[in-house]
């Protein structure tokens, strides 16, 4: 409903006023008068209506309203009316490059999401005050600079839904961290982006990715201990979560999907079978660093490398990379010195990690880890 | 609505061209001087010949050089006339010096 208002109205204070406005009649009618037969196209209808209501009044019709022309909807017309689903253009305009990327996704949170400012804020553990400034500084320069309310030009498109699915990914992220259920959220958006964009194997792929790895959510921690993906229990993990997962994934696939969110959805998907084939993991790491040139997918890598049972040359691989100031390097490392039964060098590594370690739960399973050296 | 694109170049990326790139680089710019959106552009003499002026309690304080001090420097800019900043980012990605180690700042003009 927001998408449809922003798309007629091109204001995203006035869509959000109107809307507000609309639900507010809703409340006070539908219970007097019943619910009408399409709710939906009722409080569009109601909201846009009210906005030129709004418009007329402030006498600045000329430059709000774009479509001046466009007949006042009636109410008894409803049923023929089709409202047009516009999420699609407004999830382009709340990731545009040209905003900051956290603004982006406090716009996404906001227009798509229905989150309030107040749970944006708490989710970011900023005050109110704070997101609500973010979000007018962006709501100001998409009106200042013309950011279109469009789906970008064909040759724009690649880099531009590059754009969306990272904002949608640092969403999920933020979830994963143990925050207010934004991972929820993000899953929610990435359903939205699959059905408005079927055909996108990287949409689907991040859609994947998504599900399959909050469908362990509930075994990474015992208490607020972390679990590695080995000692999990898998009766905890969500399979119909998983299965979701891989259908979105096989479709990615089947649509020649290779690109990293697909790569990262099938390495998940591998993560989660009973017997993991972790040779094919490591083959799949490869072809993500291939394509990322990540030297974080490269640790990742030489994980899956140990795992598969080549200790020596995982550490080969580890020693390799250009990343002192990453705790999971430290970690990794410590882990292989360990295997290697060279404890000396396993315990300097796993105190380097500790040093790096930003979280308490993280803290105590590398003192664990050293004190079962 | 209209953007300025004020170009950043890195110095001395023509010269490091040769003299067919050169033309080649010489005949966009001038293409897009002569595109139908096009409102205005101007190319600046090299940052050598640039002078800063500052007044200070009624004094003029004039320094040899130019006011950013950065690795680039401002060399010209555009005015282009677009629906909407994605055709304004457009019309940006072919300056040429965008691709040359340089880049362009987009900005709209006030509306008056």
């Amino acid at each position: 409903m927001l998408a449809s208002l922003v798309g007629f109205l091109g204001d995203f204070d006035l869509a959000e006023e109107a809307a507000q406005e609309a639900f507010a009649v809703a409340a006070e009618r539908w219970p007097r008068d019943g619910v009408p037969a399409n709710p939906g196209a009722w409080l569009t209808v109601t909201a846009r209506n009210r906005a030129i209501d709004r418009i007329r009044r402030e006498r600045t019709l000329a430059t709000k309203v774009r479509q001046l022309e466009v007949p006042e909807a009636k109410m008894d017309e409803l049923d023929d009316i089709v409202i047009e689903d516009e999420r699609l253009e407004l999830v382009f305009t709340c990731c545009h490059p040209a905003l900051a990327l956290e603004a982006q996704v406090a716009l996404t949170l906001r227009a798509l999401g229905g989150l309030t400012t107040e749970e944006i804020a708490r989710a970011f553990l900023v005050s109110e005050e704070t997101m609500k400034r973010r979000l007018s500084r962006a709501k100001a320069k998409i009106k200042a600079t013309g950011i279109p309310f469009a789906v970008p030009a064909e040759h724009q498109l690649p880099d531009r839904l590059d754009a969306a699915l990272a904002v949608v990914y640092l969403i999920y992220n933020e979830g994963y961290s143990g925050r207010i259920d934004l991972a929820g959220e993000a899953i929610r958006l990435g359903r939205v982006l699959a059905v408005l964009m079927p055909d996108e194997p990287e949409v689907l792929g991040l859609l994947a990715l998504m599900l399959i790895h909050h469908a362990r959510r509930k075994a990474r921690f015992s208490g607020d201990e972390l679990v590695l993906l080995e000692d999990q229990d898998r009766s905890l993990w969500d399979a119909e979560e998983i299965g979701a997962g891989r259908t979105a994934l096989e479709r990615a696939l089947a649509l020649r999907g290779r690109g990293p969110y697909v790569l990262q959805a099938a390495i998940a998907s591998l993560q989660a079978e009973e017997r993991i084939d972790w040779n094919e993991v490591a083959a799949l790491y490869g072809r993500l660093a291939q394509i990322t040139h990540s030297p974080v997918v490269e640790l990742n890598r030489a994980v899956a490398v140990a795992q598969a049972g080549s200790t020596e040359h995982a550490l080969e691989i580890v020693d390799g990379l250009d990343l002192d100031d990453y705790q999971y390097l430290h970690s990794t490392r410590g882990e292989l010195l360990r295997r290697l039964g060279r404890t000396v060098e396993a315990r300097a590594a796993y105190e380097h990690a500790l040093e790096f370690a930003s979280s308490e739960p993280e803290r105590r399973f590398l003192a664990r880890r050293i004190a079962e050296l | 609505m209209q953007y300025a694109m004020l170009i950043h170049e890195k110095p001395g990326y023509v010269e490091a061209l040769t003299e067919d790139e050169q033309k080649a680089v010489f005949a966009e710019y001038v293409a897009l001087a002569q595109d139908p959106r096009a409102r205005g552009s101007a190319q600046l003499q090299p940052i050598e010949t640039a002078t800063t002026v500052r007044v200070q309690d009624g004094q003029t304080l004039t320094t040899d050089g130019p006011y950013a001090d950065t690795k680039e420097a401002f060399g010209g800019y555009y005015v282009f006339e677009a629906d909407n900043l994605d055709e304004a980012i457009e019309l940006a990605t072919r300056i040429p010096a965008a691709r040359l180690g340089g880049a362009i700042e987009v900005r709209p003009l006030v509306e008056r």
